[in-house]
């Protein structure tokens, strides 16, 4: 297990170099940010000296050398727009949209894992058939289209839910979260529901799938043989086998709620990192964009490595495999 | 001793889009304390859906259609299915043919058996464990502390359904239904599984359903027999009386299909044809496109008719 992560570590590091690699030459590709920077009256002299203060003057190699030396130090460079460190830049709009992916997949996990559990259990009801109905919608709609429309409905048409910010904000452990307050909620649901749906029709779907494959195995019938009551069959013998690839879908897809809610955000005027990363795209705010992508890229490791633990936990033959040095 | 099981003229029908499955149509048999049943047939005639019928575990679109299951003098085909849960696992138990596959993976084995004890006995943890301790000990596994804390994963094939057996042992159950568990095993733990089944029946009184296709493992293991062909019981009797000298064309035929009983040389007999689909059997015995024997009264059901005493054949042709 030690010499897997160990392994585990240095793959790692070195999706991290050419993660920042790849950026580093895309965005110096796409043109130069003194351009955008600098003020359009300012004359040749002013340009050259801004240049020179950002260290655009040396070759991209130097540039990305500088950048290295500064990152194994944990200083992943200044934002050219803010003159702040990049990575606090970030980390300071972080917790809005980790709140936000968190809220997403607590919606998609506690209503796709029970109405999928059900769709399996009943696959001809007419509940059962509504239910895989609206999942291919939920699976079909775009984010933002959905996002729009809810905000016709609920705030404008209703009334009842703001359409953008935070709301009213508590501070627990030193981090602003929305959803202890009701003004917050309020300015949560709409944002949260919008990102997690497609999430939401991806559980139904996989759940749906497992339950129903789950309930021809020996072991359900001879479970039911026992006399076990038919929630224990259910919530233990079926349950337990069918969280396995749904553990590893919710962990992929976790990644992919923080990396993907940046249109959410910009929907609702939520103010995450995703937000901050339009806006530094925009303006070629090349550290806040690198650093943006190594925060996520270390989001996708470590929750990797969660869904590994987890995974050990809920199936034992991967335990022993582990051990063995690991089939990953 | 009177019947601890009876079956009387047991139909489990199963309604699909393509017409009425009979899968099992008009079966009776009872059987006694401590005493072992081989229920034998080809694949897909009935056995297994018998063995289900009586457990209540025949899900839609199959359900009994007619017919009473009997046990210690209670009709239960009419229980609600809650009531009938309580019987399952506790007088009636069932084991199943593949034991890599009975088990729960992601379930520890205190885990498995321990809630087998306590969905009919309101005692404690504790006291579910030594239980289950004594039952892997009575099945033959050694350490069975160490055992119990294990995965079906760490377990061979042969001790896993050791482990299957000691489930259903756990409640002193009346009836054990064993559904061809010695199929997927070895030769010889196979064996062993069947001198200890033979040996722990007697021991308990319990009675043994031992459905197989093996008539070489009923011929060592059973009292009475019965041949199942397309759902119906065509003939039954005492094990020696039916292996010795059987009635029935198609015992007759599965007799002469095993090869130990042909001398070395001659080519294999085999039963012509195949098993017919149950949706086209129509009226009329079942086995008569296979038949021999077959005549003008075969078109019309053979009643079952009982030639000596203490035997039942559905031939209107019985041999002798």
């Amino acid at each position: 297990m030690l010499a897997y992560t160990i392994r585990r570590l240095f793959q790692s590091g070195f999706v991290l170099v050419v993660m920042s690699l790849l950026v580093f030459a895309g965005v110096y590709a796409i043109g130069n940010p003194i351009e955008l920077l600098v003020n359009p009256q300012a004359d040749e002299v002013e340009k050259l000296r801004a240049t020179v203060a950002l260290g655009l003057d040396k070759p991209l190699y130097e540039q990305y050398i500088v950048f290295l030396k500064g990152a194994v130090t944990g200083d992943l460079g200044k934002s050219f727009v803010f003159g702040t460190p990049a990575l606090t830049l970030i980390l300071s709009k972080l917790p809005a949209t980790l709140e936000l992916a968190f809220c997403a997949l607590f919606i998609a996990v506690c209503l796709g894992i029970p109405l999928g559990l059900y769709a399996g259990l009943k696959p001809d009801g007419v509940i059962g058939r509504s239910i895989m109905a609206g999942s291919i919608v939920g699976f079909s709609l775009p984010t933002f289209w959905v996002g729009l429309v809810l905000i016709m409905f609920f705030s404008v048409h209703l009334g009842w839910l703001p359409s953008n910010g935070r709301g009213e904000t508590v501070s627990v452990l030193g981090l602003q979260v929305s959803f202890l307050t009701w003004d917050g909620l309020t300015h949560l649901f709409m944002p949260a529901f919008n990102l997690a749906l497609l999430k939401l029709s991806l559980l139904i779907r996989l759940t749906r799938a497992g339950t129903r494959e789950a309930l021809l195995q020996d072991y359900v019938k001879f479970a039911r043989a026992k006399g076990l009551p038919a929630g224990r069959v259910i919530g233990v013998h079926v349950l337990k086998n069918i969280m396995i690839p749904i553990v590893t879908v919710i962990g992929l897809e976790f990644g992919g709620l923080i990396a993907f809610s940046i249109i959410t955000e910009t929907i609702f005027a939520w103010p995450g990192s995703g937000k901050l990363l339009i806006d530094s795209i925009n303006q070629l705010d090349r550290p806040v964009i690198v650093s943006y992508l190594m925060v996520i890229v270390f989001v996708f490791i470590v929750i990797n490595f969660v869904v590994d633990m987890v995974y050990s936990v809920l199936d034992p033959r991967v335990r022993l495999g582990g051990g063995a040095g690991g089939g990953h | 001793m009177s019947a601890v099981l009876t079956v009387d003229n047991l139909r489990t029908h199963f309604f699909t889009k393509a017409g009425v499955v009979k899968a099992v149509d008009d079966v009776s048999f009872s059987i006694e304390r401590g005493k072992i049943l081989g229920l034998v047939g080809e694949s897909g005639s009935g056995k297994s859906m018998t063995g289900y019928s009586i457990m209540g575990l025949i899900d839609a679109p199959g359900r009994i259609v007619e017919g009473r299951i009997v046990l210690n003098g209670q009709d239960i085909t009419s229980l609600p299915m809650d009531q009938w849960r309580k019987l399952r696992g506790n007088r009636v138990a069932m084991i199943f043919q593949d034991p890599m596959m009975t088990l729960n993976p992601v379930l520890r084995i205190d885990t498995q058996m321990i809630e087998a004890v306590l969905a009919h006995h309101d005692i404690s943890k504790a006291a579910a464990r030594d239980r289950c301790r004594a039952a892997l000990v009575q099945v033959g596994i050694p350490s069975p502390d160490e055992r119990l804390a294990s995965y079906p994963h760490q377990f061979s094939g042969g001790m896993r359904q050791r482990v299957a057996i000691a489930i259903a042992l756990l409640n002193k159950p009346d009836v054990i239904i064993a559904d061809e568990p010695t199929t997927a095993l070895d030769v010889t733990i196979q064996g062993q599984i069947l001198f200890e089944m033979q040996k722990l029946c007697r021991e308990s009184g319990t009675a043994l359903i031992w459905i197989t296709h093996d008539l070489s493992v009923v011929a060592g293991l059973a009292d009475e027999v019965a041949v199942m062909y397309a759902g119906k019981i065509v003939e039954n009797g005492h094990v020696s009386a039916v292996l010795d000298k059987p009635l029935h064309p198609y015992t007759k035929g599965l007799l002469e299909s095993v090869p130990s009983r042909n001398v070395k040389g001659t080519p294999l007999k085999q039963i012509p044809g195949m098993t017919p689909s149950l949706l086209s059997i129509g009226n009329g015995c079942a086995f008569r496109e296979r038949c021999g024997y077959r005549s003008g009264e075969c078109e019309v059901a053979p009643p079952i008719s009982h030639p000596y005493p203490d035997r039942g054949v559905r031939c209107v042709h019985p041999q002798a």
